[in-house]
């Protein structure tokens, strides 16, 4: 399916706003949210939630009185916060991809301490666990309750 | 309402946990005074419980005292650390619980591959460890000679004048309409599906629906009302390695007079969360900031959520219904199910006990930051709306799946369900099936099966 893509205005404001979501962090040695590989992968993956993606940067923009992305750092801030606060679907929308884009990137997983790899078909190990914890409710009579 | 069209049906993206019913859950009307006896009891459905366990392939543990003894032919899923936190917890608390039974197969099994602990089991398991019918029961259907046409949407089962039906309309792919005769139907389209195509079944002998004198079709409606809560701790625990299932409780299963609700639930015991889905909710949820705290409150998070889902027994109500909706309609232009549901105090005041209890059993486990998601119209068990019973002015399909009004027309799914329990269904969905295949068989040696 083909879907509308976002214009230039749009895009750059987005850029902007994915980077007041998530910022890059020298304490956790990882990019934002508007690192140039995370954020094609955000305009590639906007796809049926594009129309909300639009919705949501039209009210950003009339939040800001212009483009988003030319405010000042503090102004910024100031309108993201509005912004948030004031929710709605298309933001959770927004939201949403910005999110699935940036925790499936490969330096963003190591910095969790995940492998970035798909899990199948290696798949993962999950402790058995101490089964003797089962010791205490092996000891209980019945608690089924006869219907005859 | 979530269910999913294809071969398969919704166990294609179903979660597998698979407890079954209960005696207790077959004597509603005598033990509690509430709803109605079902015409069979759990002893009948006992050998068709295990023959679907291997026909499925269910791991398990035996001896779990909030059954009758049972042997699920594979051994459990891991408990892991979340299993074991909780586990502990509950030992504390002196609840009753027990490795849940799972469709998942822990080790190879007729063909399929073991679970490999990949996570996404709801949405479809790549390694095919997951029961979904389209690879336990319908590769050995197509064997034994069964033909399977798919994406034919069916509109209508016609009758004859004497009341007996002759096959089914159904529209192809290409939205050409055919006719298949037939000597004898059978429905499976579940608690919406089914009474959506009888009540769209209408002729002269039938003008309210096909085998739908008693006007019950449609009728009866139940979810289970679920009541989730989650909480985090303060280490990493398995995040969403391994299927999301691991322990189930049945502490409070059965009625106790001393509550304010009758019936019970079960608790199903949940893993964690994978890394987007922990990222989108506590966004949501307001949980995780925007900003240069988004990086350490998510680390806080990450891994270190457990959760509960309260399996509430939803009574039936002629009121929660389904019905034709009179405006929409399919790409084929067939009239589309409505649903009327309304959640009863009774699931109310047992949703709110199940959060108070899963509360406790999360703090008991060290959680910090509970938070609780009352899901009451879940609409993913679909239930009664074509219930069995013995009195065909109040009730649709006979102790054997058979329709009172409808000589050869059957029903094998979630709508004969007279109580819903408070497990989740599909374990019990297919035994009856079972039951009610082998039933078709035993009258058609003995020359009964349209008398
Ligand atoms: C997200 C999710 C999680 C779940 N988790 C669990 C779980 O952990 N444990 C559990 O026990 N259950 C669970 N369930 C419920 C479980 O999936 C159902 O109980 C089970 O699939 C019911 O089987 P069924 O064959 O009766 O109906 P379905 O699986 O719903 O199959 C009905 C089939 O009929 C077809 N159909 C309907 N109408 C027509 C028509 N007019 N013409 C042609 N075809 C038609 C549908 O396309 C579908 O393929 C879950 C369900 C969902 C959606
Ligand atoms: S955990 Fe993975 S392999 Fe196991 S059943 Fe679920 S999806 Fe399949």
């Amino acid at each position: 399916m083909k879907y509308p893509t976002l214009t230039d205005a749009e895009a750059r404001d987005l850029r902007a706003l994915a980077g007041e979501m998530i910022p890059a962090s020298t304490t956790y040695n990882v990019p934002g949210a508007d690192d140039d590989l995370i954020f094609a992968d955000i305009l590639r993956s906007l796809e049926r939630d594009t129309a909300d993606a639009r919705t949501a940067l039209a009210h950003l923009a009339k939040l800001a009185g212009g483009a988003f992305a030319d405010l000042p750092a503090d102004r910024r801030r100031a309108v993201a916060a509005t912004f948030k606060q004031q929710g709605g679907a298309p933001l959770f929308a927004l939201n949403r991809v910005v999110l699935l884009c940036y925790y499936r990137d490969d330096r963003v997983m190591r910095s969790l301490g995940q492998e970035p790899r798909p899990p199948f078909p290696k798949g993962h190990v999950v402790e058995q666990g101490d089964w003797s914890l089962l010791d205490p409710v092996k000891k209980r009579a019945p608690i089924w309750r006869r219907a005859d | 309402m979530v269910n999913f069209n294809g071969v398969g049906g919704s166990t294609i993206m179903y979660t597998a946990h698979y407890p079954r019913l209960k005696p207790s859950d077959f004597r509603v009307k005598t033990l509690d005074g509430v709803a109605d006896d079902w015409p069979i009891d759990y002893q009948t459905l006992e050998p068709f419980f295990a023959e679907n366990d291997r026909m499925t392939g269910v791991s398990g543990l035996a001896g779990d005292p909030a059954y009758p003894p049972k042997q699920p032919p594979m051994p459990p899923i891991p408990m892991g650390k979340s299993g074991q936190r909780l586990a502990q917890a509950m030992n504390k608390l002196g609840w009753h619980w027990w490795p849940s039974d799972t469709s998942i197969a822990t080790v190879d099994y007729e063909g399929r591959g073991r679970c490999l602990n990949l996570g996404h089991c709801t949405p479809g398991c790549a390694q095919g460890a997951k029961a979904s019918t389209d690879i336990t029961y319908w590769p050995a259907a197509l064997r034994a000679g069964v033909e399977l046409r798919t994406r034919a949407r069916v509109c209508e089962i016609t009758v004859d004048p004497n009341g007996m039906a002759t096959g089914a309309v159904y529209y192809d792919e290409k939205g050409l309409k055919h006719f298949q005769p037939a000597e004898m139907v059978i429905l499976a389209c579940n608690g919406v599906g089914t009474p959506r195509l009888m009540l769209n079944s209408q002729s002269g002998k039938f003008p309210n629906g096909i085998a739908n004198t008693s006007d019950q079709v449609g009728r009866n409606l139940m979810f289970h009302p679920y009541a989730f809560t989650y909480g985090y701790v303060d280490e990493p625990l398995d995040g969403n390695h391994g299927p999301p299932l691991c322990l189930w409780s049945h502490e409070f299963y059965e009625t106790d007079k001393a509550r304010d609700f009758v019936r019970g639930y079960i608790f199903q015991f949940g893993r964690g969360t994978g890394s987007i889905v922990e990222a989108i909710t506590s966004t949501a949820n307001g949980r995780l900031p925007w900003g240069e705290d988004h990086h350490k409150v998510y680390r806080s998070l990450l891994n270190r959520r457990i959760y509960l889902a309260a399996i509430c027994e939803d009574l039936p109500e002629a009121h929660n219904r389904v019905t034709l909706d009179p405006a929409i309609k399919d790409s084929n232009g067939i009239p589309a199910p409505r649903i009327d549901y309304t959640v009863s105090d009774n699931s109310r005041r047992m949703m709110a006990h199940a959060h108070a209890r899963a509360t406790e059993v999360l703090k008991a486990a060290g959680a910090h930051t509970i938070a609780y998601d009352e899901v009451p119209n879940s609409g993913w068990h679909l239930l009664g709306t074509a219930r069995m019973g013995t009195d065909p002015e109040r009730s649709v399909v006979n102790g054997w799946g058979r329709c009172h009004d409808v000589k050869n027309l059957f029903i094998v799914d979630g709508s004969i369900w007279v109580t819903s329990g408070g497990v989740n269904p599909t374990s019990t969905i297919q035994a009856l099936a079972l039951y009610i295949a082998d039933s078709i068989k035993k009258h058609l040696a003995d020359g009964t099966l349209f008398e």
